[in-house]
Order: structure tokens, then sequence, then C-alpha cells
């Protein structure tokens, strides 16, 4: 099933609610058929900023926001044809899951054959042809989630947003349905808008991510420019975990208590810091490698383990080795890290 | 622990050689079994007092002779007395009742769903003044509701003033339950779903909040007509010989009658209410004057994610 | 926050009905009381009402007996809902509804169960008369008031006490017994107190309810005196609006009075349960 889709365009949008600031100014451009993933801790503002987007809330004034060539900031949500999920599904307890499906239709006024068909269309599509016609508290968490999405999905709108989805489920179901989740909005192809604080789902599922962090865009970009080249701290620090160093430019190289790491830029001299991801460092001969410690701590994780290394930095180092490896506390270790793994923070 | 009293002997509970544990627990018990045994004195000594009455005015509505008893025969003559002098009595409650329910739904679960939507200052205030007809004496309202419209003689000699009366006293007990039904944090998403896929508000009211509003609304439609029923206070006050109603009735007869032509229209007042009021235990109504939370009627079915 | 499912015009127009029927036919009307029984002077008629010896004896007599009755039903009424709501027993359901039913019946209704009870050929008197060779006939004296009182509130506060003693926490009881308590001590320290709020607020509506409360009087006897039926006197038989309107705002204040008194105490419980 494939929906047309429309770029959205947010405009200086703010919001202030009884007089606190939750959202600061902000401009957004999202393409037609993209998959945008808000993401960021509770408070930040990204579900504000989705129900800006759906209608429920309007931005201050100033603010403007605008699908495709159409300005919809003084539209309702009822004439906005988007098609939202909610956290907690806000599935209709006196409607069964036919009924549930077709309401978006109902209201449209069309015909009862092709509500029908498009439900049954829907039933397929989200395999809940046996479910049909039970009363949604029969449904477990996993197919009532299936049916909010069918029932956003039956009037073909054309943005979809997503508030949280996933949330609501343990954690088992939710690794299993983000991948569905993903190939089902690959194939809709309709402008997406999703809402989470899961890095992982924002990881999988976002053509593009926005960080954001107490009302305030942090960073847009990719999955990859996101977490190899994090704008701030800010960001760097929510998705993944970061190791930092803290020295002295000497030579083209940042000096520490452990060791030396060569910088991949040129910088001058005085105190600086750089920072890399846990699994970029590699053990190696004490004698040969950039950093020299002690370990302290040796995690195992399954498929990995995460040692604690101390002082090779001034602050002790996370670094992930894979899962076959035993160390014991107190031996002496070296870490090398190649130079573009190396991150320059603001 | 009673290795502690008696450590030579782990194994002998009941060894005569720890009186002071076994005698405190003896005491205890025997302390709680007094308690227990006082409360269903008093429990019992209570359900007697209410209903051995109730038992006692149905018989004697059956009686042939109160004086002498239920020897002297059962009858259902008193009934048959009753039902050719008060029927119309009987008739007007029901029809005042019906009156006061419809005007009670059409104010009442509106201004439930608007008063539960908007936690303002200004609404709570506005709930707190619907309270006060049912706080205050129905005397009052009644002299009040005198003072200005008994000029009005056709409004004053009919029915409908005692339906105002019985509207104004019976609409906060419709207003509660369907507020508090509303305002659960379940409808307001509900709405937003609803309006997500081009419900208008009156598209949205009447195919999703109305059908889940709907416990509330039969809770308080029960306490209504409950009320309206037996209303007294006000109504006597506002009553005409044309506009009597069952209670205004049952008064009468009490004050003039046979004991045994106002027992049987007790009876008839028991099996005009009966129905109601079994109707709300069963659902496990909100009943009035008491502010009881609802006993969860229905199960909410939590699937675990078992897929 | 700025709800935009529910526009401004569609809450005042969903309330407007229920707030003119209330206008129309109370709030004005009982300004128009207010008016009428100050009969031109407001503050010299209600202290006219205020020193009336006759009146004052009726209100205090009200008060005493409405304190009386409340007391009463709250201890009666938290044994009965204790014991049906924390223990489990065959026919418990039975027992509930047989305690409950009597909730609505009006006052016409309680003063016939009274005087079933207590008149002249009452329950009660034939028992004493063959127990004690006298006949006990209370029914058409304050005494037959009182229980008739008690037979409508013990229904309405059995029924709040049993939906808080089903809120109770089981873990402070639990706590109090492993640290030594016995099921007195325990009754008193942790039940009582956890209950108090819902008994607080059950105890003022039974409070107003007896306050205002009409027609058991009136069917017992026109000669009692609470003032409810002083009230009734004044307008029907001596046609005196101005005193009934009168007496009627005093009874409403004090009645209102406790209410509010309650409320503070017990935060907003009240309101929800008058």
């Amino acid at each position: 099933m494939k929906l047309e889709s429309i770029p959205i365009t947010l405009t200086r949008c703010a919001k202030t609610f009884r007089g606190t600031r939750v959202l600061e100014p902000l401009d957004l451009t999202i393409g037609a058929g993209e998959t945008l993933v808000l993401l960021g801790p509770s408070g930040c503002g990204k579900t504000t900023t989705l129900r800006m987007i759906a209608g429920l809330e309007t931005p201050d004034a100033g603010g403007r926001v605008a699908f495709g060539d159409e300005d919809v900031t003084a539209l309702p949500i009822e004439h906005r044809k988007v098609g939202m999920v909610f956290q907690n599904y806000a599935l209709f307890p006196n409607l069964d899951v036919r009924g549930n499906i077709g309401y978006g239709l109902k209201i449209q006024r069309v015909s009862a054959a092709h509500v029908r068909t498009r439900v049954d269309e829907l039933l397929a599509m989200m395999r809940l042809e046996a479910h049909a016609a039970k009363p949604i508290t029969q449904l477990s968490g996993g197919q009532r989630q299936r049916v909010a999405l069918a029932r956003a999905l039956a009037p073909r709108p054309r943005v979809l947003l997503l508030d949280e989805p996933l949330t609501a489920l343990d954690a088992r179901l939710r690794d299993a349905l983000r991948g569905e989740m993903n190939a089902l909005l690959r194939e809709l192809g309709v402008t997406t808008v999703y809402v989470t604080h899961d890095q992982a789902e924002a990881m999988e599922l976002g053509d593009r991510i926005v960080v954001m962090s107490a009302g305030r865009i942090e960073q847009i970009g990719t999955p990859r420019e996101i977490y190899y080249q994090p704008a701030s701290r800010a960001v760097a620090q929510f998705v993944g975990t970061l190791n930092r160093i803290a020295g002295q430019w000497q030579g083209g190289m940042l000096r520490t208590s452990g060791g030396a790491v060569p910088a991949g830029t040129a910088r001058t001299t005085g105190a600086a810091e750089l920072y890399f991801r846990p699994e970029d460092a590699m053990l190696a001969d004490p004698a040969a490698a950039h950093l020299r410690g002690v370990i302290e701590q040796a995690t195992f994780l399954g498929e990995r383990t995460r040692l604690t290394i101390g002082g090779a930095a001034p602050d002790a180092l996370l670094v992930d080795v894979a899962g076959r490896v035993e160390l014991a506390r107190g031996t002496p270790v070296g870490i090398s890290i190649a130079p573009e793994a190396l991150i320059a923070l603001a | 622990m009673n290795s502690l009293v008696n450590p030579t002997a782990p194994g002998m509970h009941d060894a005569p050689g720890q009186p002071p544990a076994t005698r405190r627990r003896l005491a205890l018990s025997s302390a709680r079994a007094w308690l227990a045994c006082a409360q269903w004195v008093v429990t019992l000594a209570t359900c007697a007092f209410l209903v051995v009455p109730v038992a006692m005015s149905i018989i004697a509505g059956l009686t042939v002779n109160y004086f002498r008893g239920a020897a002297s025969g059962l009858t259902l003559r008193w009934l048959d007395q009753v039902w050719t002098q008060y029927h119309s009595s009987v008739f007007l409650s029901l029809e005042v009742a019906a009156a006061t329910l419809v005007i009670t739904l059409a104010t009442g679960v509106p201004a439930g769903y608007a008063l539960a939507r908007s936690r303002t200052r200004l609404s709570r205030l506005i709930e707190e003044l619907l309270v006060l007809p049912v706080a205050l004496p129905g005397l009052a309202s009644a002299l009040a509701l005198l003072v200005v419209y008994g000029g009005f003689s056709a409004f004053r000699m009919s029915a409908a003033f005692i339906v105002v009366g019985h509207v104004v006293f019976t609409l906060p007990f419709m207003v509660r339950p369907v507020a508090a039904v509303c305002a659960s944090a379940d409808l307001r998403t509900l709405e937003e779903g609803a309006a997500s896929l081009g419900a208008t508000f009156v598209q949205r009211f009447t195919t999703i909040v109305l059908p889940n509003a709907r416990p509330g609304i039969v809770a308080g439609a029960l306490a209504v007509l409950t009320l309206s029923i037996g209303e007294f206070n006000l109504t006597w006050m506002l009553h005409t010989p044309d506009t009597k109603t069952l209670p205004v009735g049952l008064a009468d007869t009490y004050a003039s009658l046979r004991i045994e032509v106002g027992s049987a229209y007790t009876i008839l007042f028991f099996l005009m209410t009966m129905p109601l009021l079994v109707a709300m235990q069963w659902l496990g109504v909100d009943v009035p004057g008491t502010g009881s939370k609802r006993r969860n009627a229905g199960t909410q079915n939590e699937n675990k994610d078992s897929e | 926050m700025h709800d935009l499912t529910f526009p401004l015009r569609w809450r005042v127009a969903l309330v407007a009905p229920a707030l003119a029927v209330f206008l129309a036919f109370w709030l004005l009307p009982m300004v128009a009381l207010v008016q009428v029984s100050a009969d031109g002077h407001l503050i010299e008629t209600y202290r006219a009402l205020l020193t009336n010896g006759r009146y004052m004896k009726s209100l205090g007599a009200t008060v005493a007996l409405s304190a009386a009755v409340t007391a009463a039903t709250l201890v009666i009424s938290t044994i009965c809902g204790l014991l049906l709501a924390r223990r489990a027993f065959a026919g418990r359901r039975a027992l509930v509804a047989l305690l409950t039913f009597p909730l609505a019946f009006p006052g016409v209704v309680v003063g016939f169960m009274v005087i079933m009870l207590a008149g002249r050929q009452g329950l009660i008197g034939a028992l004493s008369l063959r127990l004690t060779g006298e006949r006990w006939v209370f029914a058409y004296s304050m005494a037959g008031l009182f229980a008739g009182y008690l037979y409508f509130s013990i229904p309405r506060v059995i029924v709040t006490v049993m939906a808080s003693a089903s809120q109770l926490d089981a873990s402070l009881e639990e706590a109090a017994r492993s640290l030594g308590a016995s099921s007195w001590r325990v009754l008193c320290d942790v039940i009582v107190p956890a209950l108090a709020p819902g008994l607080v607020a059950a105890g003022a509506v039974c409070f107003a309810t007896a306050m205002g409360a009409f027609g058991t009087a009136f069917t017992l006897a026109t000669d009692i005196d609470v003032l409810p039926m002083t009230i009734y006197t004044e307008f029907t038989l001596n046609a005196n609006m101005v005193t009934a309107a009168g007496l009627s705002i005093v009874l409403g204040l004090v009645t209102w009075a406790v209410l509010t008194l309650a409320r503070s105490m017990t935060g907003g419980a009240v309101a929800a349960t008058a």
C-alpha cells in the first residue's frame, strides 16, 4: 500500500504553557516520504512538536506549520488529514476491532461496502483477520498496537504521526515489532514523524534523527552523523556511551595521564578534551599502545565484555571487547584508538 | 521461636513448660474472638432493626386484621382499596420521575462532561453550586420556589411545578457520576484519536463520549429515578390536591387511614422502588447520599503480551 | 493546557442548560427568599429571629438531635461496615443488600417503620409488655424521631464505610501487628485514623440530612419540636411567610457551616458526597 505523501515545514514554532516556555522557536523541514525521528529524554519538547504538527496544539504567535504549500497553522486536527498513533493507542472501547479501524472512513461518509473492503485490506496487512470482531479489551498489547496503526492508516492520511508507539510494550516484543515497523514504513512511503526516547528505535527507523533537549533542537542528522559526529555533549551523551580524554595539546598529540593520542586534525596548544566510543578502542600491547592503564573492572555482558580501565586518562575509560576475553583486575593494558574515531565536541 | 523458650525440647511445642507464650496467644485470640462476636451482634441487631419493620408492614398490608395478625387470614383487599383510591398518585409519581429523568439527562449529561473536562476554578465553583440544593434543606428550596413562582397559578397548579423542584434536587446526582466517568484521562485521549481521524465535536460527542460515559449515565439515571419517586420534603410543600405524588399519598394514609391501608400503600412503594435499587446494587452504582466509589463493573481484560 | 478538542464555545453551550435551570429555579428563588425573610429590614428581622426563645430552642433541639444521630450512626455503621467489608462469609452479599436497601426510603416511609416498631401497636411495645408488663410507646416523641433518623442514616454511612474500608492498606495493619499491637489497638491506632476522613465526610452528610429532614417528623406527629416542623407550621398554619423564610435561611446557613467545617477538615471529600 502506497500513500500520498507531502513535505512538512515548521517555521519559528515555539510553545509556552502557563508561562513556561516548553519549546524554543524551531525550524524544521521534513521531506515528502521521509521518516523523521524526534529523539530525546522526557520533557525535551518532542511530543509537543508532534502535537503541533498534528494540530492538537497551536504554536505561539509567529509560528507557522505548512503541509506542502498549504499553511495549516490555523487548521484544526479534524481537517488536517493526519494519521496519529498515541502512546496508549486510544482505541475506542465501545467499538470492536473492525469498528475502530473503520472509524475514520465512516466519518468521511464513505459507502459501507467501501469501508468493508478497506478494513479487510488493513486487517490482512496487519495480520489481524482472526481478531476482527473482538472487543478491544480482549487484545494483547501487540495486537492493540497493530489495530491503532491500522486505524490511523485506513483513511489514507498524508502524514503519519507516531507518539512513542512501542513504549507501552515489554522489551522483547518491542525489539520484534521494531523491525516490522521499519518494513511497514518503508513500504508505505508516507511522511512519518516518530517520537521516541529509545535510541535503538531512532537508529533503526529514522532516515534522519532530530535530537532534542530542554525545548531545543540539538542536532539534525542521519543516524551515522548523530552517532559519529555528535554536535554537542547533550547529543553525544544521550546516544550511546562516551569516553572522555582530558589533556594538553603538545606537538600534534593530546597528552594525558596514560599516554598520548594522535588527533586527525591539527591543533595548537592548550588544554582540550577528546571523546571516543567504547567499541572504537582496541586492546593493544602496552608498549606500543596510545594509552596505558590498568583494568579496574571487567563486566561480561554476553556478546561483549565491558572493561573499565583506570589510569589511562583522568576519567575511567570504558572499552568494549568481544565476549570471549577474560582479564583479571589489575592487569595492565594498552588502548589504541583510530584517529577518525576521536570526537571533538564544542 | 519455641526453641528460644525451651531450648532443651525443640520438638515439644505443646509441652506444659511454655505457659507464657501459649497463654498470651490464647488471650489474644479470645480478645479477637470477643471483638468479632460483638461485631456480629451489632450487625445482626442493626439488620433486624432495619428489616423487621419492613417485613411487618408487608404482612400488615396483606392481612385481614392487623391487630389479630396473620392468624386472621391473608387478603388482597387492602391493596385493591389503595389502588382504586390512589392509582393516580402512582401514575403521577411515574410521570414526574420520567419527566425529571428526561430533563436531567438533557441538562446534566452535557454539564457533567463539560465540568469534568474543564478543571478550572470556575468549573469547580459551578460543581459546588449545583450541589447546594441537596446540601441545604429541601424546605428552603420549596419555599423559595413558592415565593417566586407561586403567583403564576397555571404553572403553580400543574405537575410541572413539582418536576421543576425534583430536577433541581436530582441534577447533582446525574452530573456527578457522569463527570466522574468523563474525568478519566483516557477519555481525552480517545477524543484526540477521534479528532485525528476527522471527527467534528458533535461527531466525537455522539460516537465516542456518550457511549463511553454510559456507565455514569446509567448510574445517574437510576439515582434520579429512585430519588424522584421517593421525594417528599420538596413535594409536600409544592403539591396541590390535584398533584399528589406517591409519597404525599403515603403521608395522607398514615395520618388518617387504617394501618392495613397504609401498609398496603407502602407495599406499592416497595414494588416501585425495589427493582431500581436492585439494579443499582447489581451494577455497583454510587448510591445517592453516600458518595461511595463504584465497584469496577466489568473486568478489564489485561492480557499480557503473549505473541 | 489549552484543549483544542474542546473549544470554549462548546464548554459554555454544554453547561448552559444546567446552569439556566439552576439559576431560574434555585438561585434566584433563594435570593428572593432571603429578601422576603428580611421583610425590609434585614438586620432587625434576623436579630429578632435569633433572639426568639422558642425558635432558638427549636434550633437547639434540632442541632442536638442531629449531632446525637450522627454520633450513634457513625459508631454503629463503622462496626457493621468493617465487618461487612473485611470478612468473607456465606451470604455476605445478601446481608449487605438487606442493610442497604432502606437507603432510598423517603422520610414518610421511615416514619411508618418507626410506628411499626414503636407505635401504639408496635413490636417493641408488645415485647416490652410481655417482658416488663409495661408497653413502651415512644414513636411519637424525640426518641421516635431519633430512631427514625437512625433508620435512614445507617444504610448510607455503612455504604461509605464499606467503600473506605475496602481501600485500607493491609500492610499498615500487618506492620502494627508485627510490632505487637492487639486487635483492639490496631483498630484504634490504625484502622479508625485511616477511615477518619471518610467518616468525617459521611458524618457531615448525615448531620445535614438530619437537620433538613421533614418527612419523618411530619409522619410521627406535628408537635415534635424540630426546626423543619416549626418552619412548616409557621408557613401553613400561621401563613407567616416571613418567619418561615427566615428560619429556613437560618437552618440552611447552620447546615452549610457544618458542611464547610467538615470539608476544611477533610479537604474536598464532603462536597462530593453531599
